[in-house]
């Protein structure tokens, strides 16, 4: 085991700023991505079907 | 059905679909695993204290900025070739991804250049070529952004991707062919890794872990991109009055 404490941890042998600043940024970048691609897709498959009913309604109009 | 089958969009939507939620859990999988061994298990380096648990993150992005570029630039050649419409989707699909760890491969090591080198940046060829790599990305998506015509966008972004591919093996050999801050590669085809056992482990775990992630999100945006340019054929149409 390499850590004694929590504070130990997080201390990182006193390299916490470097290490955790590392490791945070990678975090967020990664949950930034997943989270802008879920907003994507849905927002993609709100406006196709917005434009489905729209052409759907304007057939339904002509007949 | 023969192999081009999964060629069609409407396929390989399908498929893609299917796939995704074994490459995301595999991704989450293989992370817990990578940071147990890299915090728990991986010993204090006998030079460079607990700074090296760097390495866990800023070798997997770096080695996957490159990986991506090379791929989308594989995608983009075939479809120039064979003007195979699935072939630039998946290149578009994987250029974020990719910028995304260049940014991190930079990121870290900056993180890790001042504590070791006493410099969060330098310019060396290791780094100059690393950051013409979030350039290149950048630009590559900017172009795509900027030119309507799908086809049109598709061929020049595929063609800049080809062209910029000459900075990878730059990239690669930076380290062998200048004298360079960066150190040279700990892992190598030709020789013994010059690291403890433990620590290559947690290193190849944590890069598994980033392949599995980057094929899970580039599947994700590969079918909004298909949906999107096969809006007006007849199965979206039918997948889209399945869903509400």
């Amino acid at each position: 085991m390499n850590w004694a404490s929590w504070s130990d941890f997080w201390n990182m042998g006193g390299y916490g700023l470097y290490v955790w600043g590392s490791y945070g940024v990678t975090a967020a970048g990664v949950l930034i991505e997943v989270i802008l691609l879920k907003r994507a897709a849905a927002e993609t498959h709100r406006d196709l079907k917005r434009m489905q009913q729209w052409t759907a309604s304007l057939q339904g109009e002509e007949s | 059905m023969n192999l081009y089958t999964f060629a069609s969009p409407a396929h390989f939507y399908t498929l893609a679909g299917r796939l995704i939620p074994w490459f995301a859990w595999g991704a989450g999988l293989f992370t817990l695993w990578g940071l147990y061994i890299g915090f728990f298990q991986a010993p204090t380096d006998f030079q460079q204290g607990e700074a090296y648990r760097i390495i866990f993150i800023h070798v997997p992005a770096a080695w996957m900025s490159m990986f991506i570029y090379l791929v989308m630039a594989f995608w983009g050649a075939i479809g120039l070739a064979f003007n195979t419409r699935l072939s630039f989707m998946m290149a578009r699909a994987l250029a974020p991804t990719g910028a995304m760890f260049t940014f991190i491969a930079l990121w870290s090591g900056a993180f890790w250049g001042k504590p070791m080198w006493g410099a969060w940046w330098v310019w060396d060829a290791r780094l100059t070529s690393e950051l013409i790599l979030l350039f290149l990305y950048v630009g590559i998506i900017a172009l795509w952004a900027a030119i309507d015509d799908i086809r049109r966008g598709d061929r020049a972004g595929s063609l800049l991707t080809l062209i910029g591919a000459i900075n990878v093996p730059i990239i690669y050999f930076s380290v062998k062919w200048w004298n360079t801050l960066h150190q040279g590669s700990s892992i190598n085809l030709m020789k013994a890794p010059s690291m403890a056992k433990t620590m290559l482990l947690g290193m190849l775990v944590l890069a598994i872990a980033a392949w599995l992630y980057t094929i899970a999100v580039a599947l994700v945006r590969v079918r909004r991109i298909i949906l999107e340019r096969e809006r007006q054929s007849e199965w979206v149409k039918a997948i889209l009055a399945k869903e509400s």
